[in-house]
């Protein structure tokens, strides 16, 4: 490798490590996003333009005309896509990566002669890439609903398991025998794009973000690993860098859901089809209109909204800034309650509510706005369940038992906005919606927030 | 298990920055705010796409006549760089969102 070659590589990766760091914080996460492209085109152009290798012409215009058609439908995707659509695009994008590695594995394994190092990092790249490429397509497709419900497999964590030992096993047989037959290499292939599908096709759209953060780390692996295999240092640290951020990202969001990485894995993962509290009488449920509601809020003093993926899926996020707007106007004091596995990814209502121009000083954290709710006068939840059900503190036979959640109940008052009595994701029955301070806005997020705006515009 | 063993040994430094980086990894990434969850997790997705490099050599490296490795490597450069430019782009358009009010 020529040395200016090393040294626009070095810059790559210097690069994306800047990047990450200013990723971090909301001042500097643009030009965080800006630094990152940027080490990325040096290092595609670097990889392109300064080598010593004989290469036909043709071969270029195959290669920029590969650029040209991926930038395009890349860049006309992420700008066409909505808010409320992004988890599953970054799923979608994700599992192109995982592909891409697959497929360099392939050729490279066809080329052969390489020895058992580089065999293992080729079936590792084509094995890893697969999962995600299949698991990245199913996780797409249940987000955007074209993957219906929860498929149960019978006993399907033995079958998952003993499956992926299946291919490790014949993984192995290819290292350890020099096999060089393509098809062999092939049932390798086909084996990991069934493993990804027997892995995310049990698991239930609430744990989607994790799954989804854990093949996002996955490709970074697989890229780890390409990098190995032609010693390409940009590839091998960028990789790992996104190998082990999406770690920390996947433990992150377990933590907020009060699960731990192996049972993700391993365990019995999103099968929560426990009927716990189902069986308890839980009292009756008070129904509310937009008049009586807008009333409690225009005449409350402190008032807090709790967002879910109600509110996504009702592209509600702009007439729920209205309402905050209007309320602020009227002299409430209004801030908003970000539980971190709220809608579909960590993070997900701040993107939306900031899609709306929210004020990010106004979206507090749970360990931060908990306290407050003490002092509140009226909470808003709109579209939100499992993240503020009492169950989780004081049921221990409930599947969420002992996660940690939004104390709406230590409010005055609580609105809860919800199309029908339809149990949240988790599949459990809320007691929150049977509390003697709670009203219930029956009806679509918008419909009801634009009802509740108009009356609170009329006093 | 010989082989392995040698081949670390031969390539020591690709291991030390191999661990290195795994490091360098986390400590970038401890402390985010939640509010940042998704953006990031979208900035590193598109970061992944550096995989795109090997779909680059993979396509210098052929014999222009190997339409196998010439096919799947151009579908590959075409997977991994819209990975890259949708994933920064959609990142990019995530974190225009993000700005204090006065």
């Amino acid at each position: 490798m020529s040395i200016s070659l090393s040294l626009i590589y070095l810059a790559a990766t210097i690069a994306f490590i800047i990047g990450l760091k200013k990723m971090g914080h909301p001042a500097t996460a643009k030009n965080g996003n800006l630094i990152a492209a940027a080490g990325m085109a040096l290092a595609i152009a670097g990889t392109i333009f300064i080598h010593d290798l004989q290469v036909p012409t043709s071969i270029y215009i195959l290669i920029g005309m590969a650029i040209l058609i991926g930038s395009a439908i890349g860049g006309w995707m992420a700008i066409k896509v909505k808010m409320t659509k992004m988890p599953e695009l970054v799923s979608l994008f994700n599992g192109f990566g995982g592909a891409s590695a697959a497929l360099i594995g392939l050729v490279e394994f066809s080329r052969g002669g390489g020895d058992k190092m580089i065999t293992t990092t080729i079936v590792s790249g084509i094995i890893i890439g697969a999962i995600t490429f299949s698991g990245s397509l199913i996780a797409w497709g249940k987000l955007n609903g074209s993957v219906k419900s929860v498929i149960k497999i019978p006993y399907h964590n033995t079958v998952n398991n003993l499956f992926l030992v299946g291919i490790i096993a014949f993984a192995f047989f290819i290292v350890t025998a020099g096999a060089s037959n393509e098809v062999l290499v092939f049932g390798l292939l086909a084996g990991g794009l069934i493993y990804g599908i027997l892995f995310v096709l049990p698991i239930g759209g609430a744990d989607m973000p994790v799954v989804i953060s854990l093949l996002n780390s996955l490709t970074g692996i697989a890229a780890a690993i390409t990098g190995i295999l032609y010693s390409n240092m940009v590839m091998l640290i960028g990789g790992i860098l996104v190998g082990s951020a999406g770690i920390i990202l996947t433990v992150a969001m377990c933590k907020g859901m009060n699960r731990t990485l192996g049972a993700v894995i391993f365990g019995t993962f999103g099968a929560t089809d426990s009927v716990a509290g189902t069986n308890k009488t839980l009292g009756t449920i008070k129904k509310t209109n937009p008049s009586d509601s807008a009333i409690m809020l225009n005449y409350a003093t402190n008032v807090i909204i709790v967002p879910g993926y109600g509110l996504a899926v009702a592209q509600a996020q702009h007439i729920i800034h209205e309402l905050e707007e209007l309320l602020t106007k009227k002299g409430v004091n209004v801030k908003y309650a970000i539980h971190p596995v709220a809608g579909r990814m960590p993070g997900h209502m701040n993107v939306l509510l900031a899609e709306s121009n929210v004020d990010y000083s106004l979206l507090l954290e749970m360990e931060d706005i908990n306290p407050q709710f003490k002092n509140t006068d009226v909470v808003l939840v709109v579209g939100a369940n499992d993240v503020v059900n009492p169950a989780a503190h004081n049921d221990p036979s409930s599947p969420i038992y002992g996660m940690p959640i939004l104390d709406v109940e230590n409010a005055k008052h609580i609105i809860v906005n919800k199309r029908t009595m339809n149990a949240g994701y988790a599949g459990i029955e809320n007691e929150l919606f049977y509390n003697d301070k709670t009203v219930m806005l029956f009806g679509d997020a918008k419909d009801a927030l634009t009802s509740l705006v108009s009356e609170l515009k009329n006093m | 298990m010989n082989e392995w063993i040698e081949f670390i040994s031969n390539n020591l430094e690709i291991t030390y920055i191999l661990i290195l980086a795994i490091f360098v990894g986390v400590e970038v990434i401890k402390h985010i705010p939640a509010v940042l969850h998704t953006p990031l997790m979208s900035g590193a997705n598109a970061l992944s796409g550096v995989v795109v490099v090997g779909a680059i050599l993979v396509m210098l490296h052929s014999d222009p006549k190997n339409y196998f490795a010439l096919t799947l490597g151009f579908i590959a450069v075409v997977l991994g760089i819209l990975n890259v430019v949708g994933g920064f782009t959609v990142t990019g358009r995530m974190l225009k969102m993000f700005k204090k009010k006065n």
